[in-house]
């Protein structure tokens, strides 16, 4: 399915987020997810469906004032 | 000095952005002995480019004020917190809600709604708003015990552009944690906002974008230190007229 992975086109496979952060190589702990702009919980992202057309957004720390 | 009951004893907030390497960060972080430092959330890439960062977080041994920098909606804002609290474990969040991209003053009629809704669900927020009375007042009815009125727009340096305003909000709230956010350019502004009695400054710029950041960021604890004991000193008022420091009594006649 055809999905946005912070605003870039992607192609995958995996029918769950934590499949598709695995998918996409999203490896680093330090993440936490948006799904469509709604908060997706650490231990919700093994139930949630993905869909064709969602937005993800993968958010880490960085640098900020 | 508490903080939404934790006990702070640095007065200085300090920003994590714009410095010219992780190592002078690291420097002028140690060198302000802050002990809050704020931080934000960005997309992440593949190549895990915020591990590195979040290591580095974690090494430092000092509170995460996460922000929610950039956001111009109410459901930005929620979210972005959300995802802050999952990610640093905290249920402090510095409350930005952008209302004009050249100015970046907070839309303080979404910051009161946002403000309301996280306080709701658990959140301790420090709001950056500005030094409307009746802003503050509706801050504070959503939930908030503590005020981050802004000195000047975010990273302009200006100082305290309406000193009376911090003034008489500081008078109006005598028993609220006020800490003023932006516009801080120089230790002598972060002075002035302690000498007005106000708890604490946050600022990032001024000391990141400073030719030696971690000089700067021990003249800022420096000047606020100095600042916040003037401040408790209770310093004489101005007046108009000189009056001689050395006493008249006693002064021969020598002419």
């Amino acid at each position: 399915m055809n999905i946005l992975v912070n605003a870039e086109p992607r192609d995958i496979t995996a029918d769950t987020l934590a499949d598709a952060l695995s998918e996409l190589g999203f490896d680093n702990p330090a993440i936490a997810t948006a799904l469509n702009g709604t908060f997706v919980p650490r231990q919700c992202r093994p139930t949630t469906r993905m869909n064709d057309g969602d937005r993800l957004e993968v958010l880490a720390p960085m640098q900020g004032g | 000095m508490q903080f939404y009951g934790t006990d702070i004893t640095s007065r200085l907030l300090l920003g994590t952005a714009s410095y010219p390497s992780p190592a002078v960060l690291i420097d002028a972080v140690h060198a302000s002995k802050s002990q809050i430092i704020t931080v934000s959330l960005r997309r992440e890439t593949a190549q895990g480019a915020g591990a590195g960062f979040w290591d580095m977080l974690r090494d430092l041994d000092v509170r995460i004020l996460p922000n929610t920098a950039g956001c111009h909606s109410v459901q930005e804002a929620v979210t972005t917190a959300h995802m802050a609290r999952e990610l640093f474990d905290t249920t402090w969040i510095k409350l930005e809600l952008i209302g004009h991209s050249d100015t970046l003053q907070p839309d303080v009629f979404a910051l009161v709604e946002a403000a309301r809704v996280l306080t709701e669900d658990g959140f301790q927020v420090f709001p950056y708003t500005t030094d409307d009375l009746v802003v503050g007042e509706r801050l504070m009815q959503a939930g908030c015990e503590v005020l981050m009125p802004w000195g000047a727009p975010i990273g302009s340096g200006q100082g305290l552009r309406n000193p009376e305003a911090l003034q008489t909000m500081r008078a109006h709230f005598p028993d609220v944690p006020l800490i003023v956010d932006a516009g801080i350019g120089r230790p002598s502004d972060a002075c002035q906002v302690m000498e007005l009695g106000f708890e604490a400054v946050l600022l990032n710029t001024a000391v990141a974008t400073a030719g030696n950041p971690a000089i700067m960021a021990h003249a800022m604890a420096q000047a606020i230190e100095a600042g916040r004991n003037a401040h408790q000193a209770d310093p004489m008022e101005p007046r108009n007229m000189a009056a001689p420091s050395t006493p008249i009594l006693g002064l021969a006649e020598l002419g």
